[in-house]
């Protein structure tokens, strides 16, 4: 076979790339290209015509420096010349520029598919090549467009050449990946099924190819290529290894074709036809067969390409997951490579065996391998196969071996890499709580979790471990006891501390009435950690001594010293300030009774899927979208439709995130009344308790509108018109309601009230003066009301007016627009600051989402204005999706302040839109807002809220 | 695959799809590179550093495959070579190893004791091996006889 000499054909591009290689530095190399290029660039331009072999040679010199990393701004119409030339290396040349540098330059995109399409008609083979690898390179929209209705023909056509069969098929496949829409199914699709048939192997691997791909958008349209390829495989598993000659590599018959034939069975479920079925099984089997016999060859060839062909089998074998025979031998044979020598295989029957470990049917055959795989995770020096035993051992664990398991992955995470140790920390945990039959060996498991990499112990672990505990009274006292002893060691781990410190102060009375583990020592051994740890630990920790004084009062004084000391009580950090205050003022003040109703044990945490599951999931990328779907779609159930929420005891540990914009200074939040319970929107809007009037028809309806809005007509009727104006700054308000008369009799009597109720009178201060009791016809009287917001509240007063028209007695109540979130100050923040701040707050009693259905269209402008009126600031380019509309701001009341985000995710398409909101402390926003939602929707379906008590879950979660 | 997706793999994307194929030396630079995915080049840029900087640490007792964003590489080492191919996750590996030599094997042969150098000046040359024998990401051919004997008709087109 003739070799090919050095850029035989085109001496002076051989010389160009000589200059280049000879380049002893960049800067040279950039005078040697700016000089080719000046020369080119003159030759082009010259008044001397080019003859294709100089332009052949200057298009692909460019195309050289082009590929150096230099950009190329000329010499695209020359290139687009050479693809009509007659002579192949100029074509080809020609073709080649184009494919590497795409131009969706339209007028040369023209002149391009013109060339081609030329070439497609020509009947040359080489050119019909040429033309067609052009467009499976591009694949272009302009391309499919121009050459999607042809390529299909030439494919299928009686008189064409294999090679351009080829070509023709794997072209088709790109148009149809890039454009589905312009590849229309038609006549062709069975006569390219029987492409399977072909006698060129080579047609049939190509339109293998574009048939899988084709059968997996219209599985019905291609049904027939089962039996077709079932028929082929056989004659290709069952031939001498000599019969396909070409075919043939390293004595394996079509190595790559049979691969391709197993894919794409892949797509469809076990044959129906019983003989299909019998014969593909044969298959199967022989294939599995032929993995025992000895090698025909010691070449790693032979053996790669062989066991490529046994893989793909044993992924259809577990795809079909119905023949438990086939299934346990795929088993073995992978049982056997798990020991080979070679790494390669190794890896891949770990991986392999994975899926297996999931069918009924093969799941205890796996298990058989279990010491194998120990091994691997311990002997394999490439850390990927480590990983991949880590995930075998993770996918065969069930309850009978869960514990070796456990223990081998626990001593593993001793050694292993860091890149994947909080991986396995993840795994352990969760296997750890699945088949934990006993929860003291759970404790456990997640305390030397913790002990052994415990900066890749991530909230969720921690968080999950708790509210086990707090769940599971069985377990409490083993687990303060093991926490107890674990935080006895000299070096622990912070997470250590926060766990240890949660768990004593619920349940270090249980182990109190042991003398070496009395309150005093308890307590004890809890602060001796207490200034090593970062300010978060440092409150949960606070918040343990607060619970000791209540379980312990022999330590009460203790620990009031403690909380007195300066390092305490003025202490830099706000959280930590506020909460040595609180609580020194709590103990003091507070009874023994109330003590103890305020620090009362946690009430249980409402079960659900681990959090850590759900992490775990989200590491594991993009194949496991739908499972994140799910997960997500589970915890906005959960928030909405959630069990009811534990009572709300007062005061006590706000969690360390409450302080959402870091504005610190929130003075203690007065306890106001429990809100009633169950439809709180129905509490805001419904009926005021005063009996004086029911509300006035209509002013519902004007009572929303105010709700974004502060200026305007709040209620009207034939005789009377009730107009408004306000305005509010932090805390305090100011609102004119102007009284108009719209008859021309006097009203007399005329006397306004405004009424709160009890709950509404202790957080929200109003104060008027009377105004003149008669009112003239077609006159208007004004009246200043003073607005105070206290607390947060959730009720809006009622505005009552009695007056005496014409001899009758006139009664009119409406609700006053006094909302909470007039009280808002937009807050900016950028787009990292949100969303770290969003994320702290995931705790459901944190976070509200309401997803409700838009009957109309939503007009963004509107909603921007809707964002605004509601008072927060509407983030913009904070959302990655444009789409949605982000806002933040701060409740001022006289007492707190509260933060709150708000992100509203319109989907369009399904005219449903998923608002989420997240907020502190309080419910009364989110009512408001999906109120506002609701109104502007023009939806009067029912909404789901979620209280927002309980707030004092220092675990989160 | 993954342990969040067991029981039936999905082969999504269909086929067998390569997204790139690289030809790189121990230092790093680029002998050959075919993209079957749109990337812009900065992006390829990227890819090739990044491709690089994955596969030359890995030594002999290392496998021939390596994780590689959401995909993975096949690779095998030729001398100072690197021949490189991404694909999807689930596809299959020994195939593409096998495809890698299969590759090697026509250019040694067409090119008569293939060199680092004779990719070099005859780099326009490659590309037509490479769509003889990899085409839209698919395989296309994979007799070493047809290649060659179409290949020595292309050249005696000349």
């Amino acid at each position: 076979m003739p070799a090919v000499s050095k850029g035989d054909g085109m001496r002076g591009l051989a010389v160009f790339i000589s200059d280049i290689r000879n380049c002893k530095s960049k800067e040279a190399e950039i005078k040697r290209i700016n000089k080719e290029l000046a020369n080119i660039r003159s030759k082009f331009k010259g008044d001397k015509a080019l003859d294709g072999y100089s332009k052949k040679k200057y298009v692909c010199k460019l195309l050289f420096i082009f590929l150096l990393g230099h950009d190329i701004d000329f010499g695209h119409m020359e290139a687009v010349n050479l693809l009509s030339s007659n002579r192949y290396t100029e074509k080809q040349i020609g073709y080649l520029f184009i494919s590497v540098l795409v131009n969706s330059n339209s007028e040369l995109i023209r002149l391009i598919n013109n060339a081609i399409k030329n070439d497609l008609a020509s009947r040359n083979p080489t050119f019909m090549g040429l033309a067609l690898h052009c467009i499976a390179n591009v694949g272009s929209r302009e391309m499919a467009e121009a050459f999607a209705g042809e390529i299909p023909k030439i494919l299928v056509a009686g008189d064409t050449m294999d090679s351009v069969k080829q070509s023709a098929a794997l072209c088709l496949l790109r148009l149809y990946r890039t454009s589905p829409d312009l590849v229309p199914m038609g006549d062709w699709t069975s006569r390219v099924v029987h492409l399977l048939n072909d006698q060129h192997l080579g047609v049939v691997t190509a339109a293998t190819s574009l048939i899988t791909t084709l059968a997996q958008k219209n599985p019905e349209e291609f049904k027939t290529s089962v039996s077709l390829a079932v028929s082929r495989l056989s004659r290709i598993v069952t031939s001498a290894s000599t019969d396909l000659q070409d075919y043939t590599y390293y004595f394996v018959p079509a190595p790559w074709l049979s691969v391709k034939l197993l894919r794409l069975l892949q797509c469809y479920p076990p044959p129906e036809d019983p003989a299909v079925r019998g014969r593909l099984t044969e298959c199967l089997e022989t294939i599995l067969n032929k993995a025992q016999e000895p090698p025909k060859s010691k070449k790693v060839q032979h053996s790669n390409a062989k066991n490529a062909v046994l893989f793909e089998a044993i992924s259809l074998i577990i795809h079909h997951d119905s023949e438990p025979n086939l299934l346990v031998r795929a088993c073995n044979q992978l049982g056997q490579f798990l020991q080979h020598r070679e790494t390669n295989l190794r890896y891949l029957a770990l991986e392999s065996m994975c899926t297996l470990a999931s069918s009924e049917f093969s799941h205890e055959a796996v298990k058989t391998h279990i010491e194998t795989v120990i091994n691997a995770l311990k002997t394999e020096r490439d850390v990927s196969v480590r990983q991949r035993a880590v995930d075998l051992l993770y996918a065969m664990c069930d309850r009978s071996n869960a514990q070796q398991i456990v223990a081998e992955m626990l001593s593993y995470l001793e050694t292993a890499d860091y890149s994947i140790r909080e991986e396995i920390v993840l795994k352990v945990a969760i296997l750890a709580e699945k088949y934990a039959v006993d929860y003291t060996w759970y404790v456990d498991t997640i305390l030397n979790l913790i002990r052994i990499a415990g900066d890749y112990v991530s909230e969720e672990v921690w968080y999950r471990v708790i509210q086990i505990v707090i769940n599971r009274d069985d377990v409490q006292g083993y687990a303060a006891k093991t926490v107890f002893e674990a935080l006895q060691a000299p070096a622990c781990h912070e997470n250590l501390v926060k766990v240890g410190g949660y768990i004593l102060g619920e349940f270090g009375n249980l182990i109190a009435g042991d003398p070496r583990s009395s309150p005093l020592i308890q307590f004890n051994l809890l602060h001796s950690k207490f200034h090593l740890c970062s300010v978060p630990t440092r409150a949960l920790l606070l918040s343990t001594y607060i619970k000791f004084v209540n379980l312990f009062p022999e330590v009460k004084t203790t620990i009031q010293d403690v909380l007195r000391s300066d390092s305490q009580l003025k202490n830099a950090d706000v959280e930590l300030q506020q909460r040595a205050v609180e609580y020194l003022r709590l103990s003091t003040v507070a009874s023994t009774d109330i003590l103890a109703t305020v620090l009362e044990e946690m009430p249980p945490f409402p079960e659900r899927e681990s959090s850590i599951l759900a992490k775990l999931k989200k590491k594991k990328g993009p194949n496991t979208v739908t499972d994140l779907e799910d997960a997500k779609r589970e915890r906005s159930a959960d928030v909405n439709g959630g069990p009811e929420p534990a009572p709300a005891s007062a005061a006590s540990t706000p969690s360390p995130s409450a302080d959402l914009l870091g504005l610190g200074a929130a003075p203690p939040a007065p306890v106001g009344p429990p809100p009633s319970s169950g439809g709180l929107l129905v509490d805001v809007f419904s009926d005021s308790p005063s009996a004086v009037a029911p509300l006035a028809p209509g002013s519902e309806d004007n009572f929303a509108r105010f709700v974004c809005k502060n200026n305007g007509v709040l209620f009207e009727n034939q005789l009377l018109q009730i107009g408004l104006k306000s305005e509010f700054r932090q805390n305090l308000g100011r609102m004119f309601i102007f009284y108009g008369n719209k008859t021309s009799t006097q009203f007399l009597n005329f006397t306004p009230t405004l009424i709160c109720s009890d709950d509404l009178q202790t957080n929200l201060s109003l104060q008027t003066k009377p105004v003149d009791p008669t009112v003239d016809g077609g006159a208007q009287v004004q009246q200043v009301v003073n607005i105070e917001c206290v607390s947060d509240f959730t009720e809006a007063p009622v505005l009552n007016i009695q007056f005496r028209y014409g001899g009758t007695f006139q009664n009119v109540s409406v609700k006053l627009p006094i909302t909470l979130n007039k009280f808002f100050q937009p807050t900016e923040m950028a787009s990292q600051d949100f969303f770290q701040r969003w994320k702290q707050l995931s705790s459901p009693q944190q976070e509200v989402q309401n997803i409700f259905k838009a009957k109309h269209p939503m007009d963004t402008e509107i909603t921007k204005a809707k964002i605004i009126g509601f008072g927060s600031a509407l983030l913009e380019d904070v959302d990655p999706n444009p789409a949605n509309f982000v806002g933040a701001g701060i409740i001022h009341t006289k007492t707190t302040q509260i933060g709150c985000l708000l992100r509203l995710e319109p989907n369009l398409q399904a005219q449903v839109r998923l608002l989420e909101e997240i907020v502190i402390y309080t419910q009364v926003v989110c009512l408001l807002w999906c109120h506002v939602c609701s109104k502007w929707s023009h939806l009067r379906s029912s909404h789901r809220c979620v209280h927002l008590c309980n707030l004092h879950h220092p675990a989160g979660t | 695959m993954g342990l969040s997706s067991p029981g039936k793999c999905c082969k999504a994307g269909g086929g067998l799809k390569i997204r790139f194929i690289l030809i790189q030396n121990r230092a790093g630079k680029t002998r050959l590179a075919k993209w079957y995915m749109q990337f812009d080049d900065d992006e390829k840029q990227k890819l090739i550093e990044e491709v690089h900087a994955v596969v030359t640490v890995r030594d002999a007792k290392h496998t021939n495959f390596v994780e590689f964003r959401n995909f993975k590489i096949i690779y095998r080492r030729y001398a100072g070579l690197y021949f490189c191919i991404c694909v999807d996750v689930n596809d299959n590996n020994l195939a593409y190893l096998e495809a890698i030599h299969n590759f090697v094997e026509v250019l040694n042969e067409y090119f008569h004791n293939v060199c680092e150098l004779d990719l070099v000046f005859n780099f326009y040359k490659v590309y037509t091996v490479v769509d003889e024998m990899f085409l839209a990401g698919e395989i296309r051919e994979t007799s070493q006889t047809k290649v060659l004997k179409q290949l020595l008709m292309l050249q005696s087109l000349e």
